[in-house]
């Protein structure tokens, strides 16, 4: 084997061993400077966890992961972000494919005003799928991996919105789930959400990091240590500690991320 | 004495409000009189039935077809123009234009209403009816296609602008789920928005019929004053709203039965506005419970 070829391939080795990266990433809207310079390799079928106080830049650094910043106004990036290996902000990229493989879970319950079935089968839909028997095959197990199923199946043409705020959420993640993604972003999904609805999406995302690369931002901490593998610690635009949520939690290196968890601010 | 002056604001501010309900009770009495003191000497049957519109002429037909066909054709045509251009002027502005364009333009369009419709008027008989004469040839000076047309381009911004309103209203996180699911543009503002706003684009829609229907000047000037039971849009028709015109300015005598016209078409233009307005209302009202 020549050297080049060795080192491609050591090379693309670890481009798999991490799902997604980000380097020396910087974000502005406008003026304003939301993201400082942040460098971070996630691993995937893990759940990273993205903690850190209001405004300090962990949901527009999530957004960056399938490019939902490109419409806002104003908004403007440095650096690169690479999905295995691939650098998703490069012309060639088809940014409606990237999301079809990045999905993404949001902080409201957000169905279509649509049937229950019709917003599972969208994202299937708008790629042009229409063979009944497979919709139906494919709704039908994108319900029951969320425990959704026994719950609508009855109800599959009633519209989504008269399921209860809960219900929406597992909605909205089987309809993220249908298209068979890679990675699931979720941003703060249980913050609308009662305390048993919040458990049941908490088990929900334990048993599909088997399947998926799971990044969630969320300002619960008991959740962040309940449910992930590794966590981040966001401060001011600026990633101040990543490492094993464990150890995030209970050995802190830096004291900003010690502060932070005692609760002595944010 | 402070009690007094709240008691004297107070009733001032009924009395407005009953000055408006006792104008409009007033319009449909006087309208609802005069029409069924010319029903008692025309049949009711006649005037729906009768294909003729000839109350000035010595051999008197009172068939309230011709001046039907003619709003309902001139309506059309308009309609027909200004929903396609205004609902895609509206997805425009509402999902495509940048922020500071969707700001300046809707401004300039919704300006388009403010034209004075005789200055429509002209516009359709001075040029848009030379301009279409030159492809179809043996149009008539006056005809209903010209005036329907600029009629459309005047309830254009009737339908771009509160579609857009309509659109602008669906919460952003339906658009952020559309694309997050890995819609195009398109896909998002054709599969998610419309239908999601697709209530306030129908009240939109029924406004702009309801301004067309009653639109009365540029009819007046552009379609001709002839009668006639017809679908053609090549010649010279007649609208309700035009008819009324033509014998109010005219020299026919008050109290007359050729005066007593007006009154009846005025309450067949009524039933079809009145319609209309209900229809909008409801679905508004529908529309209201669902985002609350």
């Amino acid at each position: 084997m020549s050297k080049d070829k060795k080192e491609s391939v050591i090379e693309s080795s670890i481009k798999r061993k991490y799902k997604l990266q980000a380097n020396d990433v910087k974000v502005w809207y406008d003026d304003f400077m939301a993201i400082k310079g942040i460098s971070m390799d996630i691993k995937p079928n893990k759940v990273t966890a993205f903690i850190g106080p209001s405004g300090c830049g962990k949901s527009t650094f999530l957004r960056l992961f399938n490019r939902m910043n490109d419409y806002v106004d104003g908004f403007k990036m440095e650096g690169e972000i690479n999905i295995d290996g691939s650098n998703i902000n490069d012309k060639d990229i088809n940014v409606e494919l990237l999301r079809k493989q990045v999905g993404m879970v949001f902080q409201k319950p957000n169905p279509f005003p649509k049937s229950i079935f019709e917003n599972v089968a969208y994202g299937l839909k708008i790629q042009g799928l229409k063979d009944k028997a497979f919709l139906e095959e494919r709704v039908e197990s994108s319900l029951k991996q969320v425990a959704l199923w026994d719950e609508v199946k009855d109800d599959l043409n009633k519209s989504a919105l008269a399921l209860s705020g809960g219900q929406q959420q597992r909605l909205c993640i089987a309809r993220t789930l249908a298209v068979e993604p890679s990675i699931i972003l979720m941003d703060e999904p249980t913050s609308a959400l009662d305390p048993i609805s919040t458990a049941k999406i908490e088990e929900l995302i334990y048993k599909l990091k088997d399947k998926y690369t799971i990044v969630i931002v969320t300002h619960n901490m008991q959740q962040a240590s309940r449910i992930s593998d590794n966590t981040a610690f966001f401060y001011l635009g600026e990633l101040i500690e990543y490492d094993k949520t464990n150890k995030i939690f209970t050995n802190p290196e830096k004291e900003q991320t010690e502060n932070y968890i005692t609760g002595r601010f944010g | 004495m402070r009690k007094l002056k709240e008691l004297v604001i107070e009733r001032g501010l009924l009395l407005s409000a009953l000055i408006t309900i006792a104008v409009t009770v007033g319009i449909v009495l006087v309208l609802s009189i005069e029409a069924i003191n010319f029903f008692s000497e025309v049949s009711i049957i006649d005037f729906i039935t009768d294909p003729e519109w000839t109350p000035l002429f010595s051999d008197k037909h009172f068939g309230i077809l011709p001046l039907l066909s003619g709003t309902l054709l001139t309506s059309f045509i308009a309609i027909a123009f200004a929903v396609p251009v205004g609902l895609s002027i509206s997805i425009y502005l509402s999902e495509y234009a940048p922020k500071s364009f969707r700001r300046t333009i809707k401004p300039l369009l919704e300006l388009l209403a403010a034209v004075p419709t005789v200055v429509y008027g002209f516009f359709a008989l001075m040029v848009v009816t030379p301009f279409l004469q030159s492809f179809i040839p043996g149009m008539s000076s006056f005809n209903s296609l010209s005036a329907g047309l600029v009629m459309g381009i005047m309830i254009i911004p009737y339908i771009s602008s509160l579609s857009e309103d309509a659109l602008h209203a669906v919460p952003n996180s339906l658009r952020e789920a559309a694309y997050g699911m890995g819609s195009t543009r398109l896909q998002n503002s054709f599969k998610v928005m419309v239908p999601a706003a697709s209530s306030g684009i129908i009240v939109s829609i029924i406004l702009a019929i309801s301004r067309a229907i009653g639109e009365t000047m540029i009819v007046a000037i552009a379609a001709g004053q002839q009668p006639r039971l017809t679908f053609d849009p090549t010649v010279p028709v007649e609208t309700i709203t035009a008819y009324i015109v033509q014998v109010s300015l005219g020299d026919v005598q008050h109290d007359s039965l050729e005066y007593k016209t007006i009154f009846a078409a005025g309450i067949t233009l009524f039933v079809f506005t009145f319609l209309l307005n209900t229809i909008s209302y409801r679905i508004r009202k529908k529309f209201q419970e669902k985002y609350e």
